[in-house]
């Protein structure tokens, strides 16, 4: 009896192989599904991302250089990009902070249906709000004959593009603040102003240095979209070689004249700022997780003492 | 503690008063404006607008390739999502970060891209060309560039949710005797439907309002690879703006009602799985 009771004993505590865990998948599945979404990955992203550099490259870096740079129309488009993005950046900034600060600071009524707004632009054709533009500030639109009088030239000039670029980019920073804002809460605000902070101090220094990894990853995103926008600014360029074609529009106008390699080297260098603003991107998103626990751990210390 | 913040913070006015005033700056005038435009037609010239054969036939094709190309979204977006949040393997970090892609992309380069991969002779279209699948200038180009642009937010909307489910359910379901697929279809599956369809809607709405990368593979034929935007720009350069307006409000409409849905949808998921 006491033989077998020692032998359970001693069963008990030698190691043995741990049952396979109820939920997780068998190897082959596993193995399978990892495999195939690699395929689809590689497929969908990685060879198209190869393939812009390999046709851009196709006659060599010298080529390469002179379709970028020995065409004086694509080398303005690159200019105009340039110029346009950045402004439209700049008006979409102040307006994701006013938004931001309104939604994730404050209830009011609508702040539901205002929040659905700002997704808009999400979902609208780019060509579409190209079109009502200029049905707004072209010569047969409602401005037009006004604007005519008084000299100012919108649509097939900058301000049409830098408006055609700020309409379809301008949720991105917004959509970024928002959550963040408020995952991180307004304790520290109230404090501050209850301290007597002025509303420009409350900015810079309580609510900027919070935000910022979040703004500044808003912001850059906010660029790639403003520098690759397409179908409004197609609308309301006009498509002026030199003058209203950014570099999206140069790409498909070289297309169309059969100019492969020059596309494909104008490509290349958007391809080169989606790749930058991916890498910034995964090393922001780590800086503000690792930032947002800091400050829960913080704030739970600050609870128990 | 909203409302207590009205009192304490500052800027509530002028920030609510800026955004409004630039949204309706952005949205509501040139909106107007369009609007008006098309009502300067009359109402047969409207419907002959908006409803000719040739533009009926545009929205069909957008609408089709966009459930479509959604559809596979889930599909592809499902897998890799899942994997994502299930399995540990090399370069992950670097997968996960490469999902994006498609969104800091500028479509342009997307449809320049996509076209010359399947082109005859193309890296795709060499093995696709010789068993008759054309995938440029066809309808087969479209669905896939929608597909690449469509991806990261199937993916995106799928992720947290996976990785908000307890394991403890799943465990739950092998020790009642269920196998893993009979797990997957009744336990995981119900559980991941409203994310499954919000990111179904967000891939679909973002398909519908395409243009940058559709132009340049689909070879734009009417009544055959002519997507609704396209049709808007073709208009546009026959100097026919009210016509163009009044397709642009109807493809506005079918954009109002998919952003509700998705809201709704959003509201109801939201009810039974918050």
């Amino acid at each position: 009896m006491a033989d077998t009771m020692a032998e359970i004993a001693v069963e008990a505590a030698l190691p043995r192989p741990l049952p396979p865990r109820a939920h997780e998948d068998p190897p082959w599945v596993r193995r399978t599904l990892i495999g195939l979404a690699i395929l689809v990955m590689a497929v969908l992203v990685v060879v198209p991302l190869v393939n812009v550099f390999v046709e851009a490259f196709a006659g060599g870096v010298e080529l390469y250089w002179q379709n970028l740079v020995g065409d004086p129309d694509t080398l303005h488009s690159i200019y105009l990009t340039l110029a346009v993005a950045p402004t439209a950046v700049i008006l979409n900034t102040i307006f994701g902070l006013a938004a931001a600060w309104a939604i994730a600071r404050f209830k009011f009524p609508g702040r539901a249906a205002l929040t659905a707004l700002i997704d808009l632009p999400f979902t609208v054709s780019p060509v579409v709000v190209g079109l009502f533009l200029l049905l707004l500030f072209g010569l047969q639109g409602v401005f037009g004959p006004w604007l005519r009088e008084h000299d100012i030239r919108i649509v097939f000039a900058f301000p049409g593009l830098v408006l055609a670029t700020c309409f379809v980019t301008f949720p991105v920073i917004a959509r970024e603040l928002i959550p963040l804002m408020e995952a991180i809460g307004s304790d520290e605000e109230v404090a501050a102003v209850s301290l007597g902070a002025r509303p420009w101090q409350l900015f810079h220094l309580i609510t900027l240095p919070s935000i910022k990894w979040g703004l500044l990853y808003g912001i850059i995103l906010c660029n790639a979209r403003a520098m690759g926008e397409f179908g409004a600014v197609f609308v309301v360029s006009g498509h002026i070689a030199g003058k209203t074609d950014t570099m999206p529009l140069r790409i498909e106008k070289l297309f169309q004249e059969y100019n492969l390699p020059g596309s494909f080297a104008v490509a290349s260098v958007l391809a080169m700022l989606a790749l930058v603003t991916l890498f910034v991107k995964t090393t922001l998103e780590w800086r503000t997780r690792r930032e947002l626990e800091e400050r829960k751990r913080l704030s739970a210390q600050g609870g128990e003492a | 503690m909203n409302d207590v913040n009205r009192r304490i913070l500052p800027g509530f006015g002028l920030s609510l008063g800026y955004t409004m005033l630039y949204l309706n700056f952005m949205i509501a005038v040139p909106m107007a404006a369009g609007f008006w435009k098309a009502s300067s037609l009359s109402l047969d010239d409207f419907t002959q607008a908006a409803f000719s054969d040739r533009a009926l036939a545009a929205y069909w094709l957008t609408l089709w390739t966009s459930f479509v190309s959604a559809i596979v979204n889930v599909v592809f977006g499902g897998l890799v999502a899942w994997v994502l949040v299930r399995y540990e393997f090399p370069f992950k970090k670097l997968f996960d970060s490469l999902v994006d892609f498609p969104f800091a992309l500028p479509t342009a380069v997307a449809g320049l891209v996509f076209g010359s991969l399947l082109v005859e002779g193309g890296w795709y279209g060499r093995f696709l060309v010789p068993l008759g699948i054309e995938g440029a200038y066809s309808r087969l180009g479209i669905v896939i560039v929608l597909v690449f642009i469509g991806f990261p937010f199937v993916v995106r909307t799928l992720q947290p949710v996976l990785e908000s489910l307890e394991r403890d359910v799943e465990e739950a379901a092998a020790c009642l005797g269920a196998n893993r697929f009979a797990t997957f279809m009744r336990v995981l599956l119900p559980s991941i439907t409203p994310a499954v369809i919000t990111g179904f809607a967000l891939a679909f709405a973002r398909s519908l309002g395409e243009y940058g990368s559709v132009v340049f593979i689909s070879g734009n034929m009417p009544y055959k690879t002519e997507i609704a935007p396209v049709l808007v720009v073709n208009r546009l350069e026959e100097f026919a703006y009210a016509e163009a307006a009044a397709i642009a409000c109807v493809l506005l409409s079918i954009s109002f009602v998919t952003l509700l849905a998705i809201n709704l949808l959003e509201r109801w998921s939201a009810r039974h799985h918050g």
